[in-house]
Parts: C-alpha cells; structure tokens; sequence
C-alpha cells in the first residue's frame, strides 16, 4: 500500500477523529475529490479514465480502501450504471469520464437520467484551464452541451471551489424533483492544492408541510367521487411513497394505474392494481382513466405515451394532481385542482381527510373489463414473450432486479413481469434509450451488492448497442442474467411499419448473423440459445447458479406483436387488441 | 394577445443568459426582447423578458425559469403597475430643410438629437414602448437609415421592492 496522508485518513475514518484531523489540511484538487465523495456518502463510482482525469484516478488509486471504481467499457455504459444504481438505491449516482470524448459520451446517459429525474452527478475532466477556450485537444465545452439535459451544471474556475460545488452538486441532484448535474473540473484544478474543510454529508430538509387549503380541497374533490382512479408515476418512487399511495387505494378502494417509471410500486397481483396505462397499457387502464369522474395524478407527467391525446385525456373528470415540481401542473393536461409538495408528505397528510368508501359498482365495472381485457394465449409450439417472463419471474424470486432495454421486449417486461417491489424494475422511460440496459444491470449489480440475481431483457436490436459492456459484467464478476429476445428484426419499429407503413419494412430486418453463446463466450461470460420453452427453463434455472454473466438468447417470432397498443394521439377509440 | 413582461432576478453568473435563453429555446417559448442588467446588488442580475402569449405559456415560462438553479426570483410585472423603458436610437436621412422639422418632431417627444452629419441625423428617445412606436410612426414620414431599440427594460411601481430577499442565495 502506498505511503501518503490518505492512508492516515482511512485509517481514521469512522473513528470520527477524521473530521478533525482534515480540518484546514492542505489537499490536492484530486484528494478533495475523493474527500467530498466519502462525505457526502459514495462508495461506489462509474468511469472511464483519460488525460484530463489522471490525478483524480491517482487518488481513486490511494482511496480504493474506500472507493469503489467500476471501469466500464464505454463511458455511456458508465452513465447508464449509475444510473441503474441510482434507481436501484435511490442514493445519487456517480459517473466520472475525462475530457472531450470521454464527455461526450456520457451525454445520452445524462438525458437519460434527466428525463427520468434521476439523481446523478457527472464529472467530466477538462483541459487545464490555460487552455480552455483554444480547441485544445479533446477538448469540449460540456457545461454548454449538457445545459438543456441537467438541473445544472458547473466548470470549477478555483481549487478553492471545488468542494462546495461537489456539495451543492449532490444537493441540486436529491432536492426537490430530482435529476442529473454535472461538474467540469480542468486539470490544473485536480493538481492546484488548497486547505480543506470537512461538512457534514447534506440530508435533505424535511418536507414542507403541504398547504392545508389545498389538501383539504383534494379530499373533498376525492370524497365526493364516484368513479375515482389513481395514476401514479415514477414521483411516487422517488419519495419513496408506496404505502402511502397503497393507504389512499385501500382505504377509499380507488383502482389505481401506473406509468411504466412506477412499474413495481404495488404488487402485479393486488387487486386495486389495474396495470399499466397508455399506449402499451392494458385497456381496463385506459378505459378507467376514459371513465373516471376523478382521477388523481401522483408524480406523473401526463406525458405523450400516457396522455396519448391531450385534449380527450381523462375527460370526464376531475383531475387532482399532485406533485412535487409545480412546472408539471397544467403543462400538458388542464388539471382542475394540484396539492405541490412531496409526494410522500403530501399523501400523508391527505390520508386522514379521506373518507373510507367501497365504489362497489365502479369495481364492479372495472372487474367487467379486466375480465374482457387483452390476455395473450399461450402456446406451446413456439417462444411467446409473456410465458418467458412468466418463467422468468417464477425461477427468479422476489429478490430480483429487472432491467430492461427499449423497443417490444420493455413494454412485454412491464406488461408481464410479476413486479413485487419498487425500485426492482430499471428502465428508461422518457428517453427511451435503446442500450440503456446493460449499463444499468451493472449498476444495480453493484447496487446490490452482487447479491440478487440481475435480470437484464433485452432485444436483439437494444443488446447490440451496448452489448460491449459484457466485459465489465465479466471483469467484475457481476451475476447479470440477460434474456434476449431476439427476434431478428427491431421490433417496435417493425410493428410500427406493419400497422402504420403498410409493411414497408425499411432498415428493420439488418439480417444479422450474430451468434450470441459464442459472443458471451469470447467476451469471457457464457452463453445459451433456446428455441423452445422448456429448453429456455432449463437455462435460467441452469444461469441462476452461475457466478458471473449469462446470456440466453431466446428465438422469438419478427412478428409477435405488442398489444394492446393506442397509436400515438390516439383514444381509447383507436385501441388495437389483435 | 396581450404583451407580457417577465422580471427575472439570476444569480450574476457566467452562462447564466446562456441558461435562460437555452430553456427558452428548448421549450419553444418565443420571445419579444430580451434585456440583461445589472441591479443594486452587484451578485444579482435582472432579465426582462416580453412575451406576447397566452396565460398558459406564461405560466409555463415563469415556472420552468423558476427551476432553473441561478433563478433567485421570477415575477409577472402587470403593465399597470410598473415601469416600463425603452431606449431607441434612430438614424434619419436629413438635408439642410428637413433638420428643423426633425429637431421640431424630436422636441414634442422629448428626443434628443445625438449626432448630426451633412446628411442625416441621429436621435435618441428614452420612454414607454408605445411612445416609441409612436415616434417611429411619425418618423415613417422620412427615411430611415438605421434603427435600434433595446427591448424593454422594467421595474415595479410604488415601495414594493421585489429583490428584496432573493430566495435561493
């Protein structure tokens, strides 16, 4: 072990002397870095080193007793696993990348987080300040690129500034609607010394308490309905709110609906649950929302995918929104009434204004149209989408973590998987980013401490993307279970071509001749292919007991579709169940 | 639809008009002018927006402006109740007999002539936007060689003082 101060550090920290002895010491940019990581309670780091970072992965190398780096393949896999992390945990996730290049590829995974409000914070190394400004080499001006796709962002001009933008970077990240911020720190700042001053971590305030005006005015509007359902989203994830939103169905036996961000937050089989809305979800959703004389909006965004048509959204009701960013209200729907605030908070204090109810006969009719719902046949004969989940689901316990990519496999994943728990079903919702997966399994992998089984769904088209980072899950032993369903074809896009382009199939079937055991083979994982269901049963059961990576591939028909689907500003009136 | 100004307090930052105009951009708000200035206190910088739009991008455009980090304040000025400025400058096309009934013009709206060379003039008129508009209508008469106004910029009437604890700081 090398010689230096940090290892006096290490050695006491936890004791709570550290705080002491740190106290006015004079540290390179690079030590705080890592000091205000260890502060504001990172353990585990996403990157890629280069140029511009080689200080900070010089102190990475002294902490490694206390940080955890995880070096992807790619920086955008690195982007994408903390933000698996994050949305694993609900801690902030840490991504760090150098310069120009290393940069840029970090921005889809930033949008991606973004869209889905997710806490991360991205430092980028920069060219030394000297040379900021002349094109230098790889060099890029990040804070203007990332702009539109964080909170906000920082280029730290002064050693001096570094640890506090690093504190207000992970306080911009958790408070209020949470998101992604950046930090572009030039080289000469990760060299430049300064003295240092410990703080304690930053814990958010407690909620306000919401204006009792408003909340009363919820309750009455809820009390008199008779046709109330909920829609919640991924808000209700992020406060951490899931018995909150289960009290508030239970207790008035409202039907409650999510959006794909807030897949897993009550149990696929509780009766109050009516599934997924919008496009790809289930008609009793849709038409509940169509019917409802209130609907109740939870940290949801009445986004294009869900409000498929605005102006005939919901349309007989009232709707009661609540959420925690007041931009939301009346943004892309008309509500009639919003309570702002935590959505936890929120639903706590409203929980007590409402009054017990049954709905019987609005339960009744819900029951009616579950009842005459989409259901998929199975089939023996072939590889159907939903009894692969179903097996899926059944050999993979509770404890798993799903994952998925983007296209037909990620709506059949939350259409299907038997979700139990929140913060157990990763995906990239308002981005839709395709290669989003496998960067995220291995966050949550990491997450989790390599202990639950990580269930990475894939398609044939997303897997390609970013398939690459079967390295990382390799290097680091990380027990990645990925299904792919490999159809041949881009799925969505070829549904999408059948229904709308009259089958005119452009650049959908690339005829590619990828052989996936051998590939997980060369990357150093294992592979399996299954044409038949119990053959597919055989192999999970045989890649739960496997240490590291697994792929299976499963051989599915280019034609099995998504259904039911409303297409794009749509109504309930253009649903397609066949 | 009805002007509308946005009073916006930022941080005094680099990159933060980036910030604003970048939202702006984003989100397709479109906007009449735009003006930039320094306010009593040196750490705080005033943005005055005009908009012409309905109440719902408005209110769009006051909330999405408020999540911005930089953002200490952000508020509607209502035509009424506020002090709305302009600065013009104006280059006229003047021969010898055409000056005095520039300099005639310019005094009934209080305009001052700036510069004066063989064949034109320069004008500058500090005042409301309409009183502008209005001296460009009489101005239309004679050509116009050159033409700039900043956009407005505002502040409330009265005691009110708006930045008075800027919330984020």
């Amino acid at each position: 072990m090398r010689q230096g101060p940090f290892v006096l550090f290490s050695a006491w920290r936890g004791s709570g002397e550290q705080e002491r002895v740190l106290e006015g010491m004079k540290l390179t940019g690079s030590q705080i870095f890592a000091e205000v990581l260890i502060e504001q309670g990172v353990d585990v780091l996403f990157g890629y080193p280069g140029g511009a970072v080689l200080n900070i992965y010089d102190a990475l190398y002294q902490y490694q007793d206390k940080l955890t780096h995880i070096m992807t393949a790619h920086e955008q896999g690195a982007a994408h696993a903390a933000d698996g992390y994050a949305r694993a945990t609900g801690k902030t996730g840490v991504v760090l990348a150098t310069s120009g290049p290393g940069a840029t590829n970090l921005v889809t995974g930033i949008a991606t987080a973004y869209m889905d409000s997710i806490p991360m914070v991205a430092f980028t190394g920069n060219v030394g300040t000297s040379l900021i400004g002349k094109d230098s080499f790889q060099e890029v001006y990040i804070a203007g690129i990332t702009m539109p796709i964080t909170k906000h962002n920082y280029v730290v001009r002064r050693v001096e500034e570094l640890a506090d933008i690093m504190r207000s970077a992970f306080r911009i990240a958790q408070s209020g609607r949470k998101g992604p911020v950046l930090v572009d720190i030039p080289k000469d700042i990760t060299s430049a010394s300064c003295e240092f001053h410990p703080r304690p971590k930053w814990t958010p305030p407690s909620a306000d308490f919401p204006q009792a005006i408003a909340l009363a005015k919820a309750a009455e509007i809820i009390n008199e309905a008779k046709r109330p359902v909920i829609y919640f989203g991924g808000g209700v994830s992020a406060a951490e709110a899931g018995e909150e939103l289960r009290s508030l169905c239970e207790k008035a036996q409202i039907p409650a609906t999510y959006t794909l961000m807030a897949a897993g937050i009550l149990g696929y089989q509780e009766p109050l649950n009516l599934g997924l809305v919008g496009m790809h979800g289930c008609r009793t959703s849709n038409k509940a929302i169509d019917e409802a004389d209130v609907v109740i909006a939870i940290g949801t965004r009445f986004s294009d995918r869900v409000a498929l048509n605005t102006d005939r959204f919901a349309k007989r009701a009232t709707i009661v929104q609540i959420d925690i960013d007041p931009s939301e209200v009346n943004k892309n729907v008309k509500v009639g009434h919003w309570v702002i605030g935590d959505v936890k908070a929120v639903l706590r204090a409203l929980l007590p204004l409402i009054q017990p109810a049954d709905h019987a006969p609005w339960l009744a009719q819900i029951e009616e149209w579950k009842q005459n719902d989409y259901h998929p046949k199975d089939d023996d004969t072939t590889m159907k989408p939903h009894q692969i989940l179903d097996a899926v689901c059944k050999m993979a316990g509770s404890d798993a973590v799903y994952v998925t990519d983007v296209g037909q496999h990620q709506m059949w994943a939350a259409q299907y998987i038997h979700h139990l728990k929140p913060r157990c079903f990763l995906t990239s919702g308002g981005l839709g980013t395709m290669g989003f997966g496998y960067g995220a399994a291995i966050g949550a992998a990491m997450a989790t401490e390599r202990k639950k089984p990580i269930v990475m769904l894939t398609g044939d088209g997303s897997f390609h993307m970013n398939l690459n980072e079967a390295c990382t899950a390799v290097s680091y032993d990380l027990p990645i279970i990925t299904v792919i369903f490999n159809n041949q074809v881009l799925g969505m896009v070829r549904q999408w071509q059948t229904v709308f382009y009259e089958k005119r199939y452009s650049s959908t079937d690339p005829h590619r001749k990828t052989d996936f055991p051998k590939l997980a083979e060369a990357f150093g994982a294992q592979g399996r292919r299954c044409t038949s269901q119990p053959e597919f049963e055989q192999a999970f059961a045989w890649a739960l007991e496997q240490k590291g990576p697994v792929w299976i591939e499963c051989v599915i028909d280019k034609d099995e579709k998504v259904l039911p689907m409303i297409p794009a500003g749509g109504t309930l009136d253009d649903i397609m169940m066949s | 639809m009805q002007r509308k100004v946005i009073s916006i307090l930022v941080q005094n930052h680099s990159g933060v008009l980036a910030r604003v105009s970048s939202l702006f951009g984003r989100r397709g708000f479109n906007i009449d002018s735009l003006t930039v200035s320094a306010t009593d206190k040196p750490d705080i910088s005033r943005i005055t927006v005009v908009v012409h739009d309905d109440e719902t991008v408005l209110e769009q455009i006051i909330k999405q402006t408020e999540r911005l980090e930089e953002t200490c304040q952000i508020f509607q000025l209502e035509n009424e109740k506020s002090l709305l400025r302009e600065l013009l400058l104006v280059r006229v096309a003047a021969n010898a007999h055409d000056r005095a009934e520039l300099h005639e013009i310019a005094d009934i709206y209080k305009a001052r002539i700036i510069d004066l060379a063989p064949a034109s003039m320069a004008i500058e008129l500090t005042g409301e936007p309409e009183k502008i508009d209005a001296f460009l209508a009489v101005l239309g008469h004679y050509q116009i060689l050159e033409l700039c106004r900043t956009g407005i910029t505002a502040m409330a009437r009265g005691d009110q003082k708006h930045h008075k604890q800027a919330t984020k700081l």
